[in-house]
């Protein structure tokens, strides 16, 4: 049995810092109340060997900053002269405009520009995902170019004002009539047309053997169909950019997850070179795959131009829902068959999802399919139909969201037919090497999450028996589904390292940080590789004059830094190196042979010698010493290895009878990512996507009206996500297993909670009730 | 017609369409307190007028001449953060920051809302004081709203001040 860690491991420095910060506050405060601890304080020593000083709680560096309300978001700069930007949105999913009434517009208060396409400047399209490697919009759909108009929600006009309330009060001056095209509005009509779909430079379609064959012969099977519909980010903080054409150089105050891509993305629409953009996002209200170049952006800057002011553009609410894409609605097919051991004969997991024209984002929901478990046949395929609606995008675990929701609740109707505990039939399925690629896992501890999970939570083990009671009015059941989310590394990260006099150093890369701790995470892992103390080290992020190309996406971020500056602390050993005085033991010694560790430069056969690298510093000419290095090669998943974290989601659910409102009291989960990091800001990850992960199966959807391709609940009023009340003290924890192919040891932890709690749930719901929710979000009337 | 901010008089704007939340942002730079929605629904903008919380995007400027607010900029000492403030880094009861201003300051309004025997919808008997509990707690900050998902720190933060538990 691997030993489990709840939340902690120590630090060889300071062995008593975790318990302080990591336990004792919060126990007090939930013990106050004489409610249960839950996991919180049971500490264990952490691994050894090389990443062993990694994984100490730090708090997040910038968290005082951000307490005190002194954290500053795109849309809290201001510039002599700057002006406010309004938008008009379309109401039309297709057709032509054919007239624009500006001239009330333009006569308002305070109002200094209209631009409508028909004054706007000419601009390249801009670079979707997956386009070319820099690629960082939603769509290449043209921006305010002509007077085509492809969605419902499409900005027609920007108006600048001295006021946002002026700004505001003209935009709804705007008169724009339009002449209607055919447009495709309806799932079901564009699902007729629908093709085998590509995602990430491959077509998603995997066969192996004759899965239908297979399943017509099997003992016993399962054949089942789903529903989801589109999910918003609803990041708290809407998108916003403060804009500034100053000197040559295109300056954005952005909230990005990118900013270089952003940078080089926005810089081609203009046809100027990236390095005449100058693109920040210190801080950003939150990013789950939406903080990427949409429309706002070019606009603001296009309209800043033509003004010769400084903009600030700040979507409102409705604003994010029309023209920051979304997640795609999707329709699965699960079909299972097994021998009467439950060993899967065949594994089919296909379906439809929508796209638009301009994007190459297919949802790839059957990506957990391919990893999770063997199967004699499989036959996983997504189709994508085209809709004339807003870029569909990611968002927070694209695919395994909603493909590990269909996946593991029919695992969990597979088990009940078999009469085989849930547990027990994801082990007996467990694969030995990946299935689908053939490789070799690089670290897997599934089973361990599974065993650890249904410990810690208590589960019952069932055979084909519901475990489910009454109390009172509620219906109580339990549910267990396992979690998914790939390893990935993107190439283009980069670091430079910069030692100072008084034996600090600076860190600085252009990564991003949406509020995942990025700095805090980065000072820890340089303060490993450098052997230079955490307080010591500064971090300098979200700047795209920084070094590296780096993006907060699909949990890799973490990974792309460790691997960036494990190669500039190779550089930087050279540079050291020749600063070493001839008459040093360590003089001649190639960088291969030095090594860094308690503030000296040092022999790595005879640790005695060593020279501190203050002294070094000193030596050098310029007095700093500086060394930048590039991610390296990718090829750790792209070609060796089967990288994939998995985990392990329990709820207890509770179906009110009379009202069938649902609750869900207790949630544990146990993942095996890899290292953790710093086990603070890993619970907050997790739970993070846990509870977006409760808001997607029980409340959250976007209303597409099928009739005119609108966007029907664009408000918090009555798009629903989870509030306080609605989420329980949630127990995470992991194996802490470094793996030893990823650059830090770790995995990925941003998105891998969205995953497990849809199925888990909806399992639980059956467990409760004996009813079968298989069609996102599970809402009351669903079991009335 | 002037408001207090932060204990300091400011004139009020003419434009009566301007709301208080924006009046601070857009006019005195203070960006402290949020806009996650303009329309009352996430509590990012949440600030005290007086002592009791209110949603300052629902709230017209104009509305309140004479009146005193505390936005989170006032309520550390100096340098030294609020209690409430030092517990939210230390529970992490925050991912991006962006909601944690409205947070805090409801978490310091509830305090004075539950010392005063305020009941609340999850308050069993309205005859007596709310019997102090995580649900009182969350209940009372559900209209402030998180999408990083911090919920379990920003609970563990406020109830440690609630009860006292400040450090
Ligand atoms: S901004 Fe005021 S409640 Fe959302
Ligand atoms: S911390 Fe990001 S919304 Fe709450």
């Amino acid at each position: 049995m691997t030993n489990i860690k709840p939340n902690s491991s120590s630090h060889k420095s300071d062995p008593n810092r975790r318990q302080v910060l990591a336990g004792s506050a919060a126990v007090a405060a939930i013990g106050a109340f004489g409610l249960p601890v839950g996991a919180q304080t049971t500490a264990a020593p952490a691994a050894s060997g090389a990443f062993a000083s990694l994984g100490v709680p730090h708090v997040r560096r910038d968290g005082a900053e951000k307490a005190r309300g002194g954290a500053k978001f795109a849309a809290e700069y201001s510039y002599p002269g700057m002006v406010y930007g309004a938008l008009v949105y379309s109401t039309i999913a297709r057709g032509t405009i054919t007239s624009l009434e500006t001239a009330e517009a333009e006569a308002a208060p305070g109002v200094v520009l209209v631009m409508t396409h028909e004054n706007a400047p000419r601009l390249e399209r801009p670079e979707p995902f997956y386009s070319s490697p820099t690629g960082m919009a939603g769509s290449s759909t043209p921006v305010m170019q002509d007077a085509e108009v492809l969605w419902n929600g499409q900005p027609v006009a920007v108006v600048l004002a001295s006021t946002q309330e002026e700004a505001d009060h003209a935009a709804t001056l705007i008169n724009v009539a339009y002449e209607e095209a055919d447009a495709v509005t309806s799932f079901d009509v564009a699902a007729e047309s629908a093709q085998t779909s590509f995602y990430a430079g491959r077509d998603l379609l995997i066969e192996e053997g004759d899965a239908e064959a297979a399943l017509a012969d099997a003992e016993v099977s399962v054949d089942l169909s789903f529903n989801t519909p589109a999910h918003n980010h609803n990041q708290i903080e809407p998108h916003a950019v403060t804009v500034l054409w100053k000197d040559g150089i295109l300056r954005m105050h952005d909230c990005s997850q990118g900013v270089d891509l952003s940078a080089i993305t926005i810089a081609k629409v203009f046809g100027i070179s990236s390095a005449e953009v100058h693109l920040s996002a210190e801080y950003v209200g939150g990013g789950f795959g939406g903080k990427t170049v949409w429309q706002y952006h070019i606009l603001a800057a296009a309209a800043s131009q033509l003004a010769d002011r400084p903009v600030r553009m700040s979507l409102t609410r409705e604003g994010v829902f029309r023209i920051c894409g979304a997640r795609a609605p999707t329709r699965q097919r699960v079909a299972l068959g097994s021998d009467r051991k439950g060993r899967l004969t065949s594994l089919i997991h296909t379906g439809t999802t929508m796209k638009i024209e301009n994007n190459s984002m297919t949802e790839p929901f059957f990506e957990q399919s391919e990893h999770m478990y063997r199967a004699d046949n499989m036959h996983l395929e997504i189709r994508a139909g085209t809709m004339d609606m807003l870029a569909n995008t990611f968002m927070r675990a694209p695919g395994a969201a909603t493909g590990t929701f269909t996946l593991e609740v029919a695992l969990d109707e597979l088990a009940e037919r078999l009469a085989i505990d849930p547990i027990e039939l994801r082990v007996r399925n467990e694969p030995d090497v990946n299935p689908t690629t053939g490789r070799e896992h690089s670290q897997r501890a599934s089973v361990d999450a599974y065993r650890e999970g249904a410990r810690r939570f208590g589960w019952v083990p069932r055979s084909g028996q519901r475990q489910g009671y009454r109390e009172g009015e509620w219906q109580v059941g339990t549910g267990m589904a396992a979690a998914y989310y790939p390893y990935k590394r993107f190439p283009g990260g980069a670091a430079r390292i910069t030692l100072d006099r008084e034996g600090g150093a600076l860190i600085e890369t252009a990564a991003a940080d949406m509020g995942m701790g990025t700095t805090t995470a980065t000072a820890a892992v340089a303060s490993e590789r450098l052997g230079i103390p955490y307080d010591a080290i500064e971090v300098r992020h979200g700047d795209n004059t920084l070094p590296g190309a780096l993006i907060a996406a699909a949990s890799q971020q973490t990974a792309a830094i460790g691997a960036s500056l494990t190669a500039a602390h190779e550089v930087l050993l050279a540079e050291l190196a020749s600063l070493v005085p001839a008459t040093s033991p360590l003089h001649g010694l190639p960088a291969a042979e030095l090594g860094t560790a308690e503030g000296a430069l040092y022999s790595l056969a005879d640790p005695h010698q060593r020279i501190p690298l203050i002294d070094l510093v000193a030596w050098s000419e310029s007095g700093t010493v500086s060394a930048e290095g590039q991610g390296g090669p990718i090829s750790e998943w792209t070609q060796d290895w089967s990288m994939h974290s998995t985990g392990a989601v329990f709820t207890e659910v509770r179906v009110n009878s009379v009202t069938g409102e649902i609750r869900v009291p207790h949630i544990t989960a146990i993942y095996d990512c890899g290292k953790i990091l710093n086990s603070k800001l890993a619970e907050s990850q997790f739970r993070g996507g846990i509870i977006m992960a409760l808001g997607m199966t029980l409340m959250e959807g976007a209303s597409f009206d099928e009739r005119n391709g609108r966007v029907m609940n664009p408000s918090f009023g009555s798009y629903y996500m989870p509030t306080h009340l609605d989420v329980p003290h949630i127990d995470v924890g992991w194996t802490d297993i470094p793996d030893p192919q990823a650059p830090t040891g770790a995995r990925g932890i941003g998105e891998i909670g969205m995953s497990g709690p849809a199925a888990a749930i909806s399992n639980a719901i059956y467990d409760a009730t004996g009813k079968r929710a298989r069609d996102l979000p599970i809402r009351l009337d669903a079991l009335m | 017609m002037t408001i207090e901010i932060n204990n300091r008089p400011y004139d009020l704007p003419d434009d009566a369409r301007i709301s208080l939340l924006d009046f601070m942002r857009e006019r005195l730079e203070f960006f402290g307190s949020k806009k996650g929605c303009n329309q009352g629904a996430c509590g990012a903008c949440t600030v005290l007028v007086d002592g009791e919380r209110i949603l300052s995007c629902l709230a017209l400027a104009a509305q309140y001449d004479g009146r005193s607010v505390t936005t989170i900029e006032g309520v550390a000492n100096g340098d030294e953060l609020h209690p409430l403030q030092a517990l939210f880094v230390e529970h992490e009861g925050m991912q991006c920051g962006y909601c944690t201003p409205g947070q805090i300051m409801s978490g310091i309004a509830l305090k004075s809302e539950l010392e005063r025997g305020a009941p609340s919808n999850v308050s069993s008997d309205l005859t007596v004081a709310p019997r102090l509990s995580r649900d009182e707690i969350k209940e009372r900050l559900s209209g402030n709203l998180c999408r990083c998902g911090a919920h379990n720190g920003i609970i563990d933060a406020v109830a440690a001040y609630v009860g006292g538990e400040e450090q």
